[in-house]
């Protein structure tokens, strides 16, 4: 095989991977969340960035870790 | 129904929850799938709060709630005296994970509370300390 068609082939192969980590890291980071639902039927959903969020996210991140190992 | 008999009903019935604890209204643990992590009743009355705060509605009474992240979800269920907490994997299905939390909640309510005991009443002959 010619070694252009070679390095063509690595070079896809690598951009493709790289490609699926980055979507997969940006999907991730876009599902952090927190849904609160109250018992009038309101509900608020604070998106990860929020100031409101961010001493929620670490606590939940420290009970999944915990409950993880 | 006994507490850890209605948590493993739920882990038998929902395949999605991974771990899950009831706390009294005091945060006292009334049952727990992980036994040996004391420091689990603590972490989830922390994010309670956390998430009352967060939400800035601590007037109105927090039903439910689900902190998603990349890692896995925590949910929270409260009724008028117990909160149970549960994790699960990523993208998990919330409606049927609440739906069995509140289940599970429910057969908490419907255990049967002991009934009180009634003093008999005392006979002069002292046969009581005898028995």
């Amino acid at each position: 095989m010619p070694r252009h068609k070679v390095a063509t082939g690595v070079v896809l192969a690598l951009g493709s991977l790289a490609g699926a980590i980055a979507l997969r890291r940006r999907s991730a980071r876009r599902r952090d969340r927190v849904d609160v639902y109250f018992e009038d039927g309101s509900m608020v959903s604070l998106a990860d960035g929020a100031p409101e969020a961010s001493t929620v996210l670490p606590l939940a991140r420290r009970i999944l870790e915990t409950t993880r190992a | 129904m006994d507490g850890a008999q209605a948590l493993s009903d739920l882990t038998e019935i929902s395949s999605q929850i991974r771990a899950a604890i009831v706390l009294d209204a005091d945060g006292s643990t009334l049952a727990s799938t992980l036994d040996d992590r004391p420091e689990l009743a603590e972490a989830v009355q922390e994010l309670l709060a956390a998430v009352k705060r967060a939400a800035g509605n601590e007037e109105g009474e927090l039903a439910q709630a689900e902190i998603a992240t990349g890692d896995g979800s925590v949910f929270l269920v409260r009724d008028e005296q117990r909160t149970i907490a549960a994790t699960t994997g990523p993208e998990p299905t919330v409606g049927l994970v609440f739906y069995d939390l509140k289940s599970c909640l429910r057969a908490f309510a419907a255990k049967p509370k002991p009934r009180p005991r009634t003093r008999k009443p005392k006979s002069g002959n002292g046969s009581d300390a005898a028995a």
